[in-house]
């Protein structure tokens, strides 16, 4: 997969479709790949890797990227072309200046899932089929490749490719039973207590760093309140330890029906916080409340909570659906 | 030097904690922190802590000082936290050797208070690094994590925790704890021994900072190289949160409603509004603010504090960044026989 | 509490008296709870200046230290802090901390020396406090020109001082312009760097220099033109800072902080530290 992926950005430059590629650049070890752009045959021959950690989705970099003269190509998995054409229907992206390759995904690894398996000192890990080799300071390891993949892989909601101008290897399918609405159900389950206590949890380790919405591809505000002094919400203190709660509940609320899922926000998270799970307790209301609604799936729908019906439930919903307080 | 059996450990927890607050790294959630000890609170698997044990002497947020305002006249109130003793039990090598880059900046004259209170408050035991990551850099700057510093050092050696003091604190400390057992050094020299193969084996051993000084600070400054390495940052400041050494902050006031409280929190340099004024930026656009932060490290604390550099190699930022991108692949970019 | 102070926390000072320079310039003066000055400086000196809930800002003290009653600062309305300072009456408390920074070597490199002074709008605030301390110690220092420019005449901060006190002394040239033609002003018109250039001074001076960047930019390249050497010219900085005290991490140019080790910075100095400023 990786040398035809690098024979199409070596292809799209030489041919002039392009004047540049986006893609992931090799790093110090194996799995600490940086989004990057290439200009030449020779950078994308000594640094372009594509493998099981070339999850960063570059859908929200083509919100300024393709604001520059020229045209760049884009390597999209699945999920990131659900990013990018929401990021199209919300015209954030000059689409004729890019060119998208589609690109079959069967889930990305994550690295510190690895390390919960008790690999230490990592040098190398290959991809041998469905097992992963791992090598360390201390020894070789193996373990299964689905044990080290990542949350939102485990439970894809989609392989299809909605958007590309072509692609590499096999389209898929959308995953009808994705377990991917599992733990919102768990916690639904929970009492309010509980419920308020795993997000307290959850919410006390975040250090207010802000990546998960400087990730984010549907965050593209080109100033965002949380950076706005004048909001009286832009401290970057923990003056008291509820603003974070706040400030993640707030944001969730924000990109709702907006949200494709794509998990960047959990990946990134320095403390590997589930943010992706107040995104999913909002797509599975809106699914309930409005129906099955699949932001970025299409060009045309509108997103439920932007598109006001007279038959659209009523807010007190929310209020009956509350359940019994402690 | 000193020994314990691994399995009194918690014992020798309760007896530190029975006298002063003790902290260890543990894990929160999944990931390791500095946490209060309680009784049943085991240490972390993990080698290192997430965050730095810099939190303990320079927190997040801290409040200095409050006022009241009547009309037009202000009365200040003195609402600083005076501290009390307490011991950080497991900081590794490269913590215990931030704080000394740490003491520089905030104990030059005139001196951070309220650090420094912690600083006076604080005895540090340290913990060698038996199993060291892909990701440490340590020994490039010196540090030796089979000798680790700290008020107390520390090794796990076979079935024993070794703990040797080597300040007057630690002293202390260890003659307050009365089911140490006095040790020779053997199974730590061993420990030692066993530590100095693995580092010789580490993929980062090797980093070159040749040419990091204030002699090469302009042509470091104006290297083409910025553009490309700063290109995908998100500006999220991850990397100056969980960093050691990183000490840079903001002062701010919170109104309460019944009186203006003046705190400090730390701030990044990847920020957008670091260096905002009424009138615009000096730094403009992520490739000045992340220039900034490497060159910070890498020259401007070399040049202005004899060669020390602003990094331990503790390798966070390898592990943390959202775009793994970091200061090691900055040096070796920027670096002599760079491509 | 039996704890240091701490040099972050500041004392509280009383403004006793506001003049208004021009449309949108102030000046402030400002002293002890014990109605006396708060504390000696150094011509260039800042010091830190707040009020409570509103935000606390650096500022150059433009009053001379030769000056024993109060300390005086010129203050242009731009941001949060600038902005309520402008509203205040005299009376209102304000907290203070300082001095910062290094200040102008008027007691080294500038005594005994030809003087030339140049500023423009509010950079005249640090350079008033050089020329009033000058001017109260005559016998230390040579000739004393200075160049002053702004928008307009309305915008010549201290004005009255400069044509009442300035201008009638011996010894002192002073040489005003504005940038644009204006009615009631049969003085010189255009900008202060093509001043300089017009007035040719003699190359021996020793230069002091405040105002916008992009006047000292390019007032630098007409004063290397006339053969002036960068190491005879001194100017003051001006960046984002909170702490004023080298640790908050942000004034810094290159390794180099303008809150500790400048404000002042003697422009060959300058040429081994990044253009990021």
């Amino acid at each position: 997969m990786q040398e035809l992926i690098r024979q199409k950005a070596i292809e799209l430059l030489e041919n002039g479709t392009v004047d540049r590629v986006l893609g992931w650049k090799a790093g110090e070890f194996f799995y600490d790949l940086t989004p990057a752009v290439f200009r030449t045959r020779e950078e994308i021959e000594r640094d372009f890797v594509y493998s099981v950690f070339s999850g960063a989705n570059f859908s929200k970099y083509l919100v300024q990227e393709s604001r520059r003269e020229g045209k760049i190509a884009a390597f999209l998995k699945p999920c990131d072309t659900y990013s990018f054409n929401q990021l199209l229907k919300e015209h954030r992206i000059w689409r004729d200046r890019v060119h998208v390759v589609g690109i079959a995904c069967d889930g990305m690894c994550d690295i510190d899932k690895i390390r919960a398996a008790g690999a230490r000192g990592i040098t190398a890990v290959e991809r041998d089929g469905d097992t992963l080799k791992i090598e360390t300071l201390y020894g070789p390891m193996t373990m299964p490749k689905a044990d080290a993949e990542a949350e939102r892989c485990i439970s894809c909601k989609s392989r299809k490719l909605v958007v590309y101008d072509e692609k590499i290897g096999e389209d898929g399918d959308v995953i009808a039973d994705s377990p991917r609405f599992d733990m919102v159900a768990k916690l639904e389950a929970m009492t309010p207590d509980e419920r308020f206590a795993f997000w307290r949890g959850e919410l006390s380790k975040c250090i207010r760093c802000n990546a998960c919405r400087d990730v984010c591809p549907a965050c593209t505000c080109e100033k965002c309140v949380f950076d706005n002094p004048k909001s009286g919400i832009a401290q970057k203190a923990a003056a008291n330890s509820f603003e974070e709660n706040m400030y993640h509940i707030i944001r969730a609320f924000h990109v709702a029906s907006r949200c494709t899922d794509c998990g960047e926000c959990t990946r990134v998270c320095p403390q590997n916080i589930p943010l992706h799970l107040l995104n999913r307790k909002f797509i599975k209301d809106i699914n309930a409340l409005y129906g099955d609604y699949q932001a970025g799936a299409d060009l045309e729908t509108r997103p439920a909570l932007l598109d006001f019906q007279k038959d659209d439930c009523e807010p007190s919903v929310v209020y009956e659906r509350g359940g019994e307080q402690a | 030097m000193k020994k314990l059996n691994r399995s009194r450990i918690q014992e020798l927890f309760a007896a530190i904690a029975a006298g002063q607050r003790l902290y260890i790294p543990a894990d929160n959630k999944g990931q390791a922190q500095f946490l209060p000890w309680v009784e049943g609170l085991e240490m972390t698997g993990a080698l290192n802590t997430v965050r730095s044990a810099k939190d303990l002497f320079f927190p997040q947020t801290e409040e200095l000082i409050g006022f009241q305002v009547k009309g037009r006249e202000i009365q200040l109130q003195e609402i600083r936290d005076p501290g009390e003793p307490f011991v950080v039990f497991g900081v590794r090598a490269c913590d215990a050797a931030s704080f000394a880059i740490l003491d520089q900046v905030f104990l030059s004259e005139p001196a951070d208070t309220f650090y420094e209170a912690r600083r006076n408050h604080g005895t540090v035991v340290t913990l060698a690094c038996g199993r060291p990551e892909e990701t440490c850099f340590c020994t490039v700057f010196g540090i030796d994590p089979a000798v680790p510093g700290g008020d107390v050092s520390g090794w796990f050696a076979g079935e024993a925790l070794y703990l040797q003091a080597a300040t007057e604190k630690g002293e202390a400390l260890l003659a307050s704890l009365p089911m140490l057992e006095d040790a020779d050094d053997a199974a730590v020299q061993a420990e030692q021994e066993k530590i100095r193969t693995v580092l010789e084996k580490l993929p980062l051993k090797d980093l070159n900072l040749t040419g990091f000084d204030g002699e090469h600070l302009m042509e470091k400054f104006n290297s083409p190289a910025w553009a490309s390495l700063s290109e995908s940052c998100l500006g999220c400041g991850t990397c100056t949160f969980v960093c050691p050494t990183c000490q840079c902050y903001d002062i701010r006031d919170f109104d309460t409603g019944h009186g203006v409280r003046r705190f400090r929190c730390w701030d990044s340099c990847m920020y957008s509004d670091f260096t905002m004024m009424a009138h615009g930026t000096n730094r403009p656009t992520q490739l000045e603010r992340f220039r900034q932060r490497f060159m910070h490290k890498l020259v401007y604390f070399p040049a202005d504090h004899e060669g020390v550099y602003g990094c331990v190699g503790c390798g966070r930022c390898l592990t943390r960044c959202p775009i793994s991108m970091n200061i090691v692949k900055v040096a070796k970019t920027l670096g002599e026989g760079a491509k | 509490m039996n704890v240091k102070m701490d040099p972050l926390i500041p004392m509280i000072g009383v403004v006793t008296d506001i003049r208004t320079d021009t449309p949108d310039v102030k000046t402030f003066r400002v002293v002890g709870l014990d109605g006396k000055k708060p504390f000696e400086h150094i011509p260039g000196q800042c010091a830190m200046l707040s009020m409570p809930g509103i935000g606390e800002a650096l500022f150059s003290i433009t009053s001379s230290p030769t000056n024993e009653d109060y300390l005086e600062f010129s203050i242009k309305k731009c941001g949060c802090v600038t902005t309520w300072l402008h509203e205040i009456t005299p009376g209102q408390q304000i907290t203070l901390r300082g001095p910062y920074g290094n200040g102008f070597p008027v007691e080294t490199e500038l005594k005994g020396k030809d003087l030339l002074i140049i500023a423009g709008g509010i950079g005249l605030a640090p350079v008033r406090s050089v020329i009033n301390y000058v001017r109260a110690n005559r016998q230390n220092y040579g000739t004393l020109d200075i160049v002053y420019g702004s928008r307009s005449k309305e915008d010549l901060v201290d004005y009255a001082e400069i044509l009442d006190e300035w201008s009638k002394e011996d010894g002192i040239s002073v040489h005003l312009t504005i940038d644009r033609e204006q009615e009631g002003w049969d003085g010189h018109v255009g900008f202060v760097p093509n001043y300089v250039k017009e007035l040719n001074f003699d190359t021996s001076k020793t230069v002091v220099m405040c105002g916008p960047p992009i006047m000292i930019k390019f007032t630098l390249a007409g004063l290397l033109e006339l053969g002036f050497r960068r190491d005879q010219v001194f100017t003051t900085f001006e960046l984002k800072m909170k702490c004023a005290l080298g640790k908050c991490g942000r004034c810094n140019i290159g390794d180099k902080y303008v809150c500790k080790d400048g404000p002042v910075f003697r422009l060959d100095q300058m040429t081994e530290l990044p253009d990021e400023y």
